[in-house]
């Protein structure tokens, strides 16, 4: 059976790109689809930032309206998730500075911290340590972990690492240079990890516990 | 290998962007080190907790009632 190849050495178009020209050519379902298919992780990115559900929820909502206005604007070289989470992301930010009576808040600020750059919990993990606690028990737990990272941070781990965007296409989406976000993601992960070895940790046995008393 | 030039190192050994030859550095220190043998588990388990979790869920009705209204004004043409 024939199939239709790419030529060598051209990029399949991401899917996306023909649903933005849907959309330009006035089919606003295109747009129900687009919506549809990244609306949860633009609400992650937006309570990562404002870490507010209320203030997450405009955010969603107006960015996706922003990026429909703008879809003009929007330049093929770039993918349709980068351009929008960079739309997010500055709502987001509009929103927080709101809140804290016009304060700046910036993603690219860089954080000098050396927390968890120096590894100083060493003890190992119980084997599957997450089955410890119930789902609502887990999930607070982890909120409460990432809450206490620079914004910078939780949003540079989130693309990456929860998201799986390429450290190119993070680096985009927040308008930051790609050693900055390398910086971020090491930082991130190793206080994230230093964080959750307190509920993580193995517990000693009682034998071990009395010795060190 | 030292343990600091090995945590610098630490991502690209996650990311799985090392070389064949780093890789086996990488891996002789880790032979000899504890300390950075639980940090890279740890944190290798730190971004599968995170990614196989869903911390900020959007609940169902919240999520039709948001995609309404953004597809109401898109249809006014915002």
């Amino acid at each position: 059976m024939s199939t239709i190849q790419p030529i060598a050495g051209e990029l399949e178009p991401h899917p996306d790109v023909a649903l933005v020209d849907r959309v330009r050519g006035g089919d606003v379902s295109a747009y129900d689809t687009l919506v549809r298919k990244y609306d949860r992780q633009i609400f992650r990115i937006a309570q990562h930032i404002t870490q507010n559900r209320e203030d997450a929820e405009d955010v969603m909502q107006d960015a996706f309206l922003k990026a429909y206005e703008k879809l003009d604007q929007f330049q093929g070289n770039s993918k349709f998730y980068t351009w929008l989470v960079r739309i997010a992301v500055n709502e987001s930010l509009m929103r927080l500075r709101k809140r804290r009576t016009g304060k700046m808040v910036s993603i690219d600020e860089d954080i000098e911290t050396d927390e968890g750059s120096v590894p100083r919990d060493l003890a190992d993990w119980a084997p599957d340590p997450e089955q410890n606690y119930n789902q609502s028990e887990l999930a607070e737990i982890l909120r409460k972990t990432i809450q206490g990272l620079p914004p910078g941070f939780k949003v540079v781990f989130e693309l990456r690492d929860v998201q799986g965007l390429s450290t190119e296409d993070t680096a985009e989406a927040l308008g930051l240079s790609i050693p900055a976000v390398k910086s971020r993601l090491l930082r991130a992960r190793l206080q994230l990890r230093e964080r959750l070895s307190r509920y993580f940790r193995k517990k000693k046995a009682p034998a071990e516990a009395r010795n060190e008393k | 290998m030292t343990c600091t030039e090995f945590l610098a190192l630490l991502d690209d050994l996650i990311d799985d962007s090392v070389t064949t030859e780093m890789r086996a550095d990488l891996q002789q220190h880790l032979r000899g080190c504890e300390h950075c043998e639980v940090t890279l588990s740890t944190t290798r388990k730190t971004i599968e907790i995170y990614r196989s979790n869903e911390i900020y869920d959007m609940p169902a009705g919240v999520r039709e009632r948001l995609h309404a209204a953004i597809m109401a004004r898109c249809k006014k043409g915002c």
